[in-house]
Formats: C-alpha cells, sequence, structure tokens
C-alpha cells in the first residue's frame, strides 16, 4: 500500500535505479554454515561503520543479533528484495528497534537497498531512521523502537497469515531486556490462545539492557521456562553458532504443532568487538576513530570460537 | 437541513457500532474486530457470531489488542479495536501512536462510554480527555457522532477511509435526531440551523442539548446557527471561520473543555483574531459516581447554561 510513494523516496534520496532492484532470486537453501558465518561477519562491520559514520546508533545490541540476522536472511526469511509488499512473503519484526543497524545491513546485503546507501544512517532524509520505519525503508514489516510493542504486531501478522491460510511466518527478534515489558507477555499469551505455530521469536539473551546487567536492573530469571510455562515450544541454543542456529531453524521451528515458538539464543552484547563485549556502556555509543578501527580490524580476522 | 420536530426515540451510539460492524463485515471479509473482552458491552456479540473469523479477543491487555491490530492492519486488513472510551484512549495511547499513527496503519478504534455517560462506573471510567489525547498525533481523526443514525453514517465513512480514526461512542441512550437517510461528511460540520445572533458549535451527546437551546433561543427572538462538529479532527476550520461574522461562539462537548471540541475551535478563533468564545464543557475535572445527567448539570452542560451563556455574550 506504501509502496509507490516509499520506492520514489527511496531513489529520490540515493539515485539507486541501477542496484537496487534487480537481485533476483536468492538461493536461500544453497547458503552454506560457513557462508553465513562470513555474512554475519559482514554485517557487524556494515552495522559498526555506519554507527561510527553516524556518530549515533546501538552497536552492542546489533553485534550480539548479527548472527541470527545473518541465518535469517540469508537462509530462511521467503522475501523477495524486487518486491518487499509481496503478500505472500515471510515477515520479520525487530521487536528491539535500537538495534536496526544490523537489519539495514542485511537488507542492503541482500539487495533490498545499495551497500552504500546504509551509511547515511540518522541523517535528514534517510531512509534508514534511528529505528525501523516501515514507510521509509524497504523490507521492514512494521516500524518499532518502542520496546515492548513489536511482538504484538507480530501475532497480528500470524494471525492474519493463518486466517488467510497463507503459508508466510512470522519471525520476531525481542530483547531479554524488552522482556521486562508486560505487554510482551500479553503477546505471548494470545499467540498461545491462537495456536500461531507460523510464529517464531527469538530472545537474543544478551544479558545486558542500559542500566547495567539485567540480573541487576530486574531478574528475567530463566526466559526459557517462561515462555514454556505460557504454552510455547521452547528451545535455548549459543547464539554465536551458526551450527545451531541452522539446526534449530531446519527442525524445531518447522514443527506444525499448534504452538508458537521460542528460541532463547545466549549471546554476547558486543560479540566481535573486544572491547564491546559485555559493556553496558556500549549499548548507544559511537566508537571514535580509533576505536571503529581496531573493531574492523578485529572483525575481519573472524570470529574467536 | 434544519430540526424542527420533537425527537422522541432514544438509542445508544454504541449500538449504532454493534449494527454498523455487522453491516461493513458481512460486505468487506478484511473488516475485523479486536474486541477486549468487553464485547458484549461494546455491542460486538452480533459480529462475533456472524462473523468468528474475523474476530479477536485478546483479553484484558489493551496494549496487546493495538499492537495485533496494528500486525492485522499490515496485511490489509481493516481492524475494530473496540473498547471503553478511557481504555482506548489511554492504556494503549502509546501503541496507538507508535504502531497505528506513526507508521499511519488502517486501525480503527471504536471506542464505547465517551464522556461523562458510564456515569454510575465514576470518574475512573468517565473518559473526559480521550478526544483530546487522539487529536495530539498525528495522521489522526477523531469524531463523535451525535445519534445513531449519524453515528452509523460516520461509522462506515470511516471504513471508507483510509487511515487510523478514534470514533467515540456514547454507553447511554441519546435521542435520535437525524433520519437515516441523512448524510455526513468527516471533516465538513452538518449546519442544523442558520441563524445570525450567535453560533453554537457542539458534537455528539450535547448535539441535542443545543438542539433544545436553540429552539428556545429562537422562540425568544434570537437567531441561532448550529453546528453538529462530528469530527473534531481534521477540524472543519472553514464552517468555523464561517461563524466569524456573527462573531459570538459557543462551544458544548462531553469532554473536557482543555483539548477537545473548545480547544479546536478556540485556536481557529485565536488565529483569525475575531470573535468571542464561550465553552461548555467537563470543567477540568474529575467526574465521581452519578447519573450522567447528574454530572451533566455539575459541569454546567444543560440546556440552560447554554441558553445563559448565549444571553452573556449578546449583553457584552
Amino acid at each position: 500500500m506504501f509502496s509507490t510513494p516509499l520506492v520514489i523516496q527511496v531513489y529520490k534520496y540515493m539515485s539507486l535505479q541501477e542496484d537496487h532492484l534487480g537481485t533476483g532470486v536468492w538461493h536461500m537453501q544453497q547458503t552454506s554454515v560457513e557462508q553465513l558465518k562470513q555474512h554475519a561477519i559482514e554485517l557487524r562491520k556494515t552495522a559498526v561503520t555506519m554507527v561510527y559514520e553516524a556518530q549515533s546508533g546501538h552497536p552492542g545490541g546489533s553485534l550480539s543479533a548479527a548472527d541470527v540476522i545473518s541465518a535469517l536472511y540469508f537462509r530462511e526469511l521467503n522475501v523477495d528484495p524486487t518486491n518487499p509488499k509481496w503478500e505472500d512473503r515471510d515477515r520479520f519484526v525487530l521487536s528491539k528497534g535500537h538495534v536496526a543497524p544490523i537489519q539495514y545491513a542485511a537488507l542492503a546485503l541482500r539487495g533490498f537497498v545499495s551497500n552504500e546507501s546504509v551509511y547515511t544512517l540518522r541523517q535528514y532524509g534517510s531512509p534508514f531512521q534511528g529505528h525501523p520505519d516501515m514507510k521509509k525503508c524497504p523490507g521492514i514489516d512494521i516500524s518499532t523502537g518502542s520496546l515492548g510493542q513489536g511482538l504484538s504486531c507480530a501475532v497480528g501478522m500470524a494471525i492474519a497469515g493463518q486466517r488467510d491460510e497463507k503459508d508466510y511466518r512470522v519471525f520476531a527478534m525481542v530483547g531479554d531486556g524488552e522482556c521486562q515489558e508486560g505487554q510482551i507477555w500479553e503477546a505471548i499469551q494470545a499467540a498461545v490462545k491462537y495456536k500461531l505455530d507460523n510464529l517464531i521469536v527469538f530472545v537474543d539473551n544478551n544479558r545486558l539492557q542500559i542500566d547495567g546487567f539485567c540480573e541487576d536492573v530486574m531478574p528475567l530469571l530463566d526466559l526459557e521456562k517462561k515462555f514454556d510455562a505460557f504454552g510455547f515450544d521452547t528451545t535455548r541454543i549459543d547464539g554465536h553458532s551458526m551450527e545451531q542456529i541452522v539446526e534449530t531453524l531446519d527442525t524445531f521451528a518447522k514443527q506444525k504443532n499448534g504452538k508458537p515458538k521460542c528460541i532463547v539464543c545466549d549471546t554476547v552484547k558486543g560479540k566481535g568487538v573486544s572491547y564491546m563485549e559485555d559493556q553496558a556502556a556500549w549499548h548507544g555509543t559511537a566508537p571514535n576513530k580509533e576505536e571503529f578501527e581496531l573493531a574492523i580490524k578485529e572483525l575481519e580476522g573472524g570470529l574467536p570460537v | 437541513m434544519s430540526v424542527t420536530k420533537k425527537a422522541v426515540e432514544k438509542k445508544a451510539t454504541r449500538a449504532a457500532f454493534g449494527d454498523e460492524i455487522v453491516r461493513l463485515g458481512e460486505s468487506n471479509k478484511d473488516i475485523y474486530v479486536v474486541d477486549i473482552d468487553i464485547g458484549k458491552s461494546c455491542k460486538t456479540d452480533k459480529f462475533i457470531e456472524k462473523f468468528p473469523m474475523q474476530h479477536i479477543n485478546v483479553g484484558i491487555a489493551e496494549q496487546n489488542g493495538a499492537g495485533i491490530a496494528a500486525g492485522l492492519a499490515t496485511t490489509g486488513k481493516i481492524p475494530f479495536i473496540s473498547t471503553y472510551a478511557v481504555f482506548g484512549s489511554l492504556r494503549m495511547a502509546e501503541q496507538i501512536r507508535q504502531e497505528v499513527c506513526y507508521p499511519n496503519l488502517n486501525v480503527k478504534i471504536a471506542c464505547s462510554h465517551g464522556g461523562l455517560t458510564p456515569g454510575n462506573d465514576g470518574g475512573s471510567h468517565q473518559a473526559i480527555e480521550d478526544m483530546g489525547v487522539m487529536r495530539s498525533f498525528p495522521n489522526m481523526t477523531v469524531i463523535m457522532g451525535a445519534d445513531y443514525h449519524s453515528t452509523r453514517k460516520l461509522i462506515a465513512e470511516a471504513a471508507a477511509m483510509y487511515g487510523p480514526v478514534y470514533l467515540r461512542f456514547t454507553r447511554d441512550a441519546v435521542p435520535m435526531i437525524y433520519d437515516e437517510n441523512e448524510t455526513f461528511e468527516i471533516g465538513k460540520a452538518k449546519k442544523l440551523r442558520d441563524g445570525e445572533d450567535i453560533a453554537i458549535i457542539a458534537n455528539g451527546d450535547t448535539v441535542r442539548l443545543a438542539i433544545e437551546a436553540a429552539e428556545q433561543l429562537e422562540q425568544n427572538g434570537i437567531s441561532v446557527k448550529l453546528l453538529d462538529m462530528h469530527t473534531i479532527k481534521p477540524l472543519d476550520v472553514e464552517a468555523v471561520k464561517d461563524c466569524l461574522d456573527i462573531g459570538r461562539i459557543i462551544t458544548v462537548e462531553d469532554h473536557n473543555i482543555l483539548n477537545g471540541l473548545g480547544s479546536a475551535v478556540a485556536e481557529v478563533i485565536a488565529e483569525a483574531g475575531k470573535g468571542q468564545l464561550a465553552r461548555i464543557g467537563v470543567q477540568d475535572r474529575f467526574g465521581e459516581s452519578a447519573p450522567y445527567e447528574k454530572l451533566l448539570e455539575i459541569n454546567g452542560i444543560t440546556v440552560e447554561d447554554i441558553i445563559a451563556k448565549a444571553n452573556q455574550l449578546l449583553t457584552n
């Protein structure tokens, strides 16, 4: 419904008629675990560069989410960069909208937008708003940014898909800190009531929020048990193990058993940049030039196993 | 049009929602109702019975209801969230801002128990600030019909337009004013009377009071222009400007005098730099358990108050 003005706006801003479209079919099933790992590093580099260029944004959570995002965009999501509003597409809701840079990086690498354009992050006129804006950026299925709200929207999309007997699935990513919001649990109740086995929720369990460790700010206890107690099919994986992510998506997430799925991903905030890892201070801070160069150097060296 | 016949039959405008949403649901399978537990009270029971696959009940969870409606709207559905005005405008206010208005999604918020009509429920349930809150959100349209038929027509118009709409209904029965063939346009005031001495601009359940006040004023030789300003956003600015030559304007609303119809009209008058305004409405205070008519009286929202204000403006 917004596709016409939206595309014009993006083109007008970026002059992308040439390389924005025409990426064509992505042979997703052929993307190997090794390629997904490589993409995850590229996404991290792009996200950190975006935040550095903007001197504003959220690197910590972008880096913790990178591996799941890579698996989704380059293996799992049935989407078409040439037709972002395709009605049968899989949906992805970034409920923790502040980590938009990692999603923008994926949209660029997947061909929704040009690689260069994402470096306009947070600038006036940019489609890459501080938090995802579905009206400005192709490939964003719902605007998010106020924590706790995106999951409800994902539930609405999943109900529509179920009622319309569509095959599409809805993937959502929430933060562990975000689960302090009561609305998350309202959404979870509804997902179970409506038997949404087309809904897959990732919890980016990086254990940190702005003010420090979630454990100290407001303990979340065992999120796996909590989702399970609410009626989700729940599993817990290492959110930086591409093997585990792929395996979980291939088996666990595909069960059509009338139950929504939750994948608690144990992650490290700032993963891949040594000085950002496990540091709440890097939740929403941009690196300076030296820090940025070190980050890129470290990322180019690959992630420690 | 001119209203001369004495209105007798009464119906709550929440019943108009209950009836119209069934008609809409029949002709358009994308019309959804998102109930928040109080479906019976909000009159969605007929819809639920007829169209269970177009209905969702999220339980006592307003915030989630708003988010689900937004998600549905991204897939082309036209969800009507149904609840009480005090919750529909406040408990889910941020969700409406972030997930409905900000992305400009096609979600309608249909609220019963507007204004002081939930009288005996007490101040906790009387929505006196709802339209003001909704009026503050970009992309939002804010409407309250005066009676059963106008409310039905406005609901149909809201369903036909793209974008967020806040619709407010009465819990209590209010007199029928319009016949069922009358047409209404969102954002366009309905002129009920033309006159030269004073202009009265009312909306919702106070239009009936304004009609009666205008009749009595006319009997005393005072010529009254009367507008039913069912849409307070977008306000029919031209209709207000057309009252500026009369110069004496009274607004009447079942809402706080802050931020609702009175404020919207005041903004036009202040910018035009001419005209005198008196605002009749809830006097920026919370209500209490009492019959609806008693609460109107306490807040000075009666036929007598309108007449007194008119006379006051005319002697100034």
